[in-house]
């Protein structure tokens, strides 16, 4: 019971703080309530038992991307007066744009399942080494392959920051 | 019941000392400094000046509330509130003591033994950042932003050598994050192998290089000199604070002691052996468990109070990086050295092991 | 010229690996940090215990008066122009009969003004007095809220009768350095 409660308000509180993140007129106010969603969704890990990956979720998003992000944002000054006006091709290619993506995650969500609640049975389901032990088994393939996508990530970084010679 | 009731106590008590530290810490810190450089330091409020911590609360509290007008007023007053709950937050899963026994019934000396006690600590560091951020920006001025700007990007970068440093300690956990667990490995077993000091099994004995590299990186988090480009006085006024006033202006000051406690007992903790000494056992046959577990708490916060003192002993003995300086000493020293320690103590746990 | 046999010759040679490591260099600071902790405090606690001023220390100026209470002064205008800052200025008057108990000299000073703003505490003024009427003492100039207040005349600088300031150290010390 209460933790359903408790799920219920951090549904609602993710579901908000995502409005908030879109709707926000004050760039800054959209990262820090992206942070908020951020939160409210490794509460919901926590809940499902998985404080790794919640606080994982958290250092890696919270603690370093959202940090760069808000660092940008700050740097680049963005006010409602400065920001470029749009033109109409450009609303319109957006609007399309969203539709598909909006049509594409009805047609998923009409076509799947949605699973039964299921509260873990297994207390060391979200622990270090049970997470460890199924990435370097079952999942070895797209592990590598992802780390490998990071590192071209990083090699391409370097290279746009280097200098011209 | 009695649990709960029990651990809100605990959490109570840890939240008063860890203020009652950091108000003590102001005044050791100005005691300290004097010392050094051969003054006498504050004398007036009371015998040695031992009130003047209440003295500075009072005159903080008192002082003029500025808000700038062009601030943003909301993050204005969130970035200080932000601070100080991060930096209290951290205290949760540190094991204080040996378990107390009330009535035929243990309870830990720790408030929340989670598994990934370690983590939950970098994790909540990483959060102090944006207090930071968010403080300096708000306050609409060049100088705070610059401040924010070094003391952010700085806490991210070492942040990074500070989890890798961590690994190694990991490695020889056999993979537990619990912190509980890790102080009570150091409090067992014979030191090298064939030492036998009851207590002393700690970690620093096994990981210098991980303990050198996690001390500097722990000056880095909390802003202090060698690395308190954040705050250079001389450079950028007063860093990300520069438009605060009153007790918003406490808040920072006061959460950076607390960080400063909070990694001391962290230091201790993960390389110290924690609560463990030497002749532990040798307690536990003679005394009541009871006083044992008390002795153990007192001892782990004689290893804190002596990093703290470390802590100002550094700050003024060592004049300050230059930013790039830090950068490099962060990313192209400590980076992959904690990398190769980490390597290292992998390979030798392995051959250990076969 | 060679001033003293302190000066070495700079020299930039590549740093040793212990030096570049910092450590050592770091220990060697800390040791010499926690050294003085241990020494001897060079505070004095203000209020109570005050720091003993040298006998020649050069403070607020005091214009003096003979044994019998007439002002020495006699507006020659020595110490005036030998004042470097040009902090002195003075009016010259005649002593009129039944005037002698106040002023030793028949010329005496009707105004006299030292700014103390401006005074630089050289002591230029007392070594060319040559009659014995500036001296400055070890009074410190006490602090004010307008600048106007710190152009002194002769009701703060002339010495009271009830309230004479020795300067004998002073006197010493000049006769010991002028023979």
């Amino acid at each position: 019971m209460g933790s359903e409660i408790i799920f219920y308000l951090l549904s609602a509180l993710s579901i908000f703080s995502a409005l908030v993140v879109v709707f926000s007129k004050n760039p800054i106010y959209s990262v820090l309530s992206l942070i908020v969603c951020f939160f409210s969704i490794a509460g919901h890990y926590v809940m499902l038992n998985a404080q790794f990956l919640a606080i994982v979720h958290i250092i890696v998003y919270a603690g370093a991307i959202m940090v760069l992000l808000l660092f940008t944002v700050m740097l680049l000054n963005l006010n409602k007066e400065s920001e470029p006006h749009k033109s109409n091709l450009i609303k319109v290619a957006a609007i399309v744009t969203g539709g598909l993506l909006m049509l594409t995650l009805l047609a998923s969500l009409r076509t799947s399942q949605l699973p039964v609640y299921v509260s873990p049975t297994d207390l060391g389901l979200g622990t270090v080494q049970t997470v460890g032990k199924s990435l370097f088994t079952d999942y070895l393939l797209p592990f590598e392959i992802s780390s490998i996508l990071f590192i071209s990530a990083m090699i391409g970084a370097v290279v746009l920051a280097k200098k011209e010679r | 019941m009695t649990l709960i009731i029990f651990k809100t106590l605990l959490i109570l008590i840890i939240f008063l000392i860890s203020l009652g530290i950091a108000a003590y810490s102001t005044y050791g810190e100005r005691k300290i400094a004097a010392f050094l450089q051969d003054r006498i330091g504050p004398d007036r409020a009371g015998p040695f000046g031992i009130l003047q911590p209440i003295a500075d609360g009072v005159k903080m509290f008192l002082k003029e509330e500025i808000i700038p007008n062009v601030s943003n007023k909301w993050l204005f007053i969130l970035g200080p509130c932000i601070f100080m709950v991060t930096a209290l937050m951290t205290s949760a899963v540190i094991p204080w003591g040996l378990p107390l026994e009330i009535s035929g019934v243990k309870y830990n000396l720790q408030v929340a033994d989670i598994n990934i006690g370690i983590l939950y600590v970098l994790g909540v560091v990483s959060l102090g950042v944006y207090g930071i951020m968010i403080g300096g920006w708000a306050s609409n001025n060049k100088f705070a932003l610059l401040g924010a700007i070094r003391a952010s990007s700085q806490m991210i970068s070492y942040e990074l050598a500070m989890g890798m440093s961590v690994i190694a300690i990991l490695l020889m956990n056999d993979g537990s994050l619990s912190l509980n667990s890790m102080v009570e490995n150091q409090g067992t077993g014979k030191l090298y192998g064939f030492i036998n000091i009851s207590g002393m099994n700690w970690n620093v004995f096994y990981q210098p290089v991980a303990f050198l590299i996690f001390l500097i990186c722990a000056f880095a988090e909390c802003n202090r000199t060698p690395f308190d480009l954040a705050e250079s006085e001389s450079e950028l006024i007063g860093g990300f604070h520069t438009e605060y006033s009153s007790m918003k202006l406490g808040l920072y000051l006061f959460a950076e002691y607390i960080n400063m406690f909070i990694s001391a007992a962290v230091i201790s903790c993960l390389f110290f052996g924690g609560y463990n000494f030497p002749g532990i056992s040798y307690l536990q046959e003679i005394l009541p468990a009871n006083i044992v577990s008390l002795i153990s708490v007192a001892v782990l916060f004689g290893k804190i109070i002596f990093f703290i003192f470390f802590f100002m002993w550094i700050r003024w003995t060592i004049p300050r990086f230059r930013y790039d300086q830090l950068m490099r000493l962060g990313w192209q020293w400590l980076m992959p050295l904690s990398i190769i320690n980490m390597l290292i103590t992998g390979a030798v746990l392995i051959w250990i092991r076969n | 010229m060679q001033l003293t046999n302190r000066a070495q010759q700079v020299v930039q040679k590549e740093m040793t690996l212990a030096e570049r490591l910092y450590l050592p260099a770091i220990f060697a600071g800390l040791s010499i940090t926690i050294k003085h902790l241990f020494k001897k405090k060079a505070t004095l606690k203000y209020p109570e215990v005050k720091r003993e001023f040298a006998p020649v220390y050069r403070g607020q100026h005091v214009l003096k008066r003979d044994a019998e209470g007439r002002e020495n002064c006699t507006a020659c205008g020595l110490c005036a122009v030998s004042c470097p800052a040009e902090a002195i200025t003075m009016d010259a008057a005649e002593r009129k009969a039944g005037e002698e108990h106040l002023y030793r000299e028949e010329k005496y000073a009707a105004k006299y003004e030292i700014n103390m703003l401006r005074c630089i505490y050289c002591g230029l003024c007392e070594e060319a007095c040559p009659k014995d009427a500036i001296y400055l003492t070890d009074r410190i100039v006490a602090s004010e809220f307008t600048r106007g207040k710190f152009v002194y005349g002769k009701d703060v600088l002339v010495e009271k009768m009830d309230d004479r300031i020795d300067v004998s150290q002073r006197k010493k010390h000049y006769s010991i350095v002028n023979n």
